[in-house]
């Protein structure tokens, strides 16, 4: 089983964990002011990488924290792992 | 003295043909080229040739033919869906499937030995017997059985009282069934190569070349292929190809994994899904059990995913299959599918007039290989979007006129 690197717990297996989705999708600045199409566009439309990308995980049956992790969505393997008020790194 | 045999498993599969397909080199230009090898391209440049006659068309694929999600899937073909619009495409491939086997003029082994979705809870209930009477509205075959009845039509089911889900119903739909995957799409494929359609393999598109906001051919890895109408069929890797063109589809694509266990007798004469405890098992034709689940929850283009995801359902199906036990699990794998935030298809024209997008069928498009080749290729040979598919806009995830069958089907297809 993957073993997935909590920022605060450090490494436990990935049952442990949920999934979140893409990372760095914030609310809208000014909500009242969305069209339907910008409305769909924070709803429904995310980026589906192939490669390395930045999502979200819940460590769930654990400290219960999110965190944002970079992973590599065809090896499936972990480049970093950040806490939510840190930026993402740069990952080459 | 004369003895019977007993059947031995693993026997009785038809041979192939000694000619599948001509490996051609692409032509210059073509009417109509289509990404993607799979089952809906193939079965969309047979449609194209039958239904229309239109045989200047190129099918490219970046591995061989039918080798991603049309290998891997677990082969249950039914139409019972819960919305009209999905009842609608759904049981239109259904009708074709009953007839395809004469058309195609390949043994594609359909068997309709009907399905059972079963019900564990209060909730269960009242779903499916509203999904039952939704199918009926729609001309579709659906009953409502009670465990007796379950029993009748497959005994090993486990219908005990003293288990964690016990079995409270399940809906019914006769007409259901399983096909063998792998001779569907050699036999769309070979009845399109016949026609003079150009199936060629080891191609993968790199790139697009457009005027204004028309795409004018196809860069692949075997040079550009000038095209009329592109279709993408990519299934998965759908992404890949819609960032090339830079228009974005709501369509995640997640590690749907399945397995099989070693060959065993004919012991399970049906199909049988459960959502609550998620597992789908039928019989294939060589005898083993073939069972799947939901899709791994991270986005994956992997062709495999977690343990633990078949650990669950291996639980799941040995509670609801005592007799499972002690199978042996012989392979496990995995497809990458594109799934939709309303777990229903997208077949839509894109913002390139002549560029049509077919994605989104996520862990439920091997059924609809038939239907969706028919209504893709009169939308390509008319260029106008077929009725069946309309519902299935990308403006409905702006407009809000999801077709949702999450409720209805779960997450089980």
């Amino acid at each position: 089983m993957q073993l997935i690197t909590c920022p605060w717990c450090g490494p436990r297996e990935e049952t442990e964990f949920r999934y979140g989705g893409q990372a760095h999708v914030n609310y809208p600045d000014n909500p009242a002011a969305l069209s339907d199409q910008e409305w769909a566009r924070y709803v429904f439309f995310r980026d589906n990488t192939k490669g390395a990308w930045a999502e979200r995980w819940s460590h769930s049956a654990g400290c219960r924290r999110w965190f944002n992790a970079i992973r590599d969505t065809v090896t499936y393997q972990f480049r970093a792992v950040y806490r939510l008020d840190e930026p993402k790194p740069v990952i080459s | 003295m004369t003895t019977t045999l007993p059947r031995r498993p693993g026997a009785g599969l038809p041979d192939h043909p000694r000619f599948l397909w001509r490996n051609p080199e692409p032509k210059g230009t073509y009417d109509i080229v289509i990404v993607g090898g799979g089952g809906h391209g193939l079965a969309t440049a047979h449609y194209l040739a039958r239904n229309h006659g239109i045989t200047n068309v190129a099918v490219l694929e970046k591995g061989w033919l039918g080798g991603g999600n049309l290998a891997r899937n677990t082969t249950l073909i039914r139409s019972n869906y819960l919305w009209d619009q999905s009842a609608t495409i759904y049981e239109h491939s259904l009708k074709l499937w009953e007839g395809l086997e004469e058309d195609l003029g390949y043994p594609i082994l359909f068997s309709q030995r009907g399905v059972l979705n079963l019900a564990h809870s209060e909730q269960d209930v009242r779903d499916g017997v509203r999904r039952v009477e939704a199918n009926k509205l729609n001309g579709i075959d659906a009953s409502w059985l009670g465990p007796d009845e379950i029993a009748k039509i497959c005994p090993i089911v486990n219908l005990s009282a003293d288990i964690r889900y016990p079995v409270l119903g399940a809906t019914y739909q006769p007409r259901a069934g399983i096909a063998k995957h792998d001779y569907v799409g050699w036999g769309f494929a070979r009845r399109a190569d016949e026609a003079g359609i150009d199936l060629i393999q080891a191609c993968e598109v790199t790139g697009f070349a457009a005027d204004g906001n028309q795409v004018t051919g196809v860069q692949t890895s075997r040079g550009t292929i000038g095209a009329g109408r592109v279709l993408l069929c990519a299934a998965g890797n759908t992404t890949t190809l819609t960032d090339m063109l830079g228009l974005r589809t709501p369509v995640q694509s997640h590690p749907l994994q399945a397995v099989v266990s070693e060959l065993l007798e004919p012991v399970h004469p049906t199909v049988v899904m459960s959502n609550a405890v998620h597992v789908y098992v039928s019989q294939a034709h060589k005898g083993e059990l073939v069972m799947g689940a939901g899709v791994d929850a991270y986005n994956g283009y992997g062709q495999r995913g977690s343990f633990h995801v078949i650990e669950r359902q291996m639980s799941a199906a040995v509670e609801l299959f005592p007799i499972f036990a002690r199978a042996h699990l012989l392979r496990s794998w995995a497809g990458t599918v594109d799934v939709c935030p309303d777990a229903s298809p997208i077949v839509d024209r894109t913002p390139y007039d002549n560029v049509f997008l077919n994605c989104g069928w996520g862990t439920g498009g091997f059924k609809a290989t038939p239907g969706i080749g028919w209504c893709l290729a009169d939308t390509l040979a008319n260029d106008e979007i077929h009725p069946y598919i309309k519902p299935f806009s990308l403006g409905r995830f702006v407009t809000g006129a999801l077709v949702d069958e999450h409720g209805a089907a779960g997450v089980a297809h």
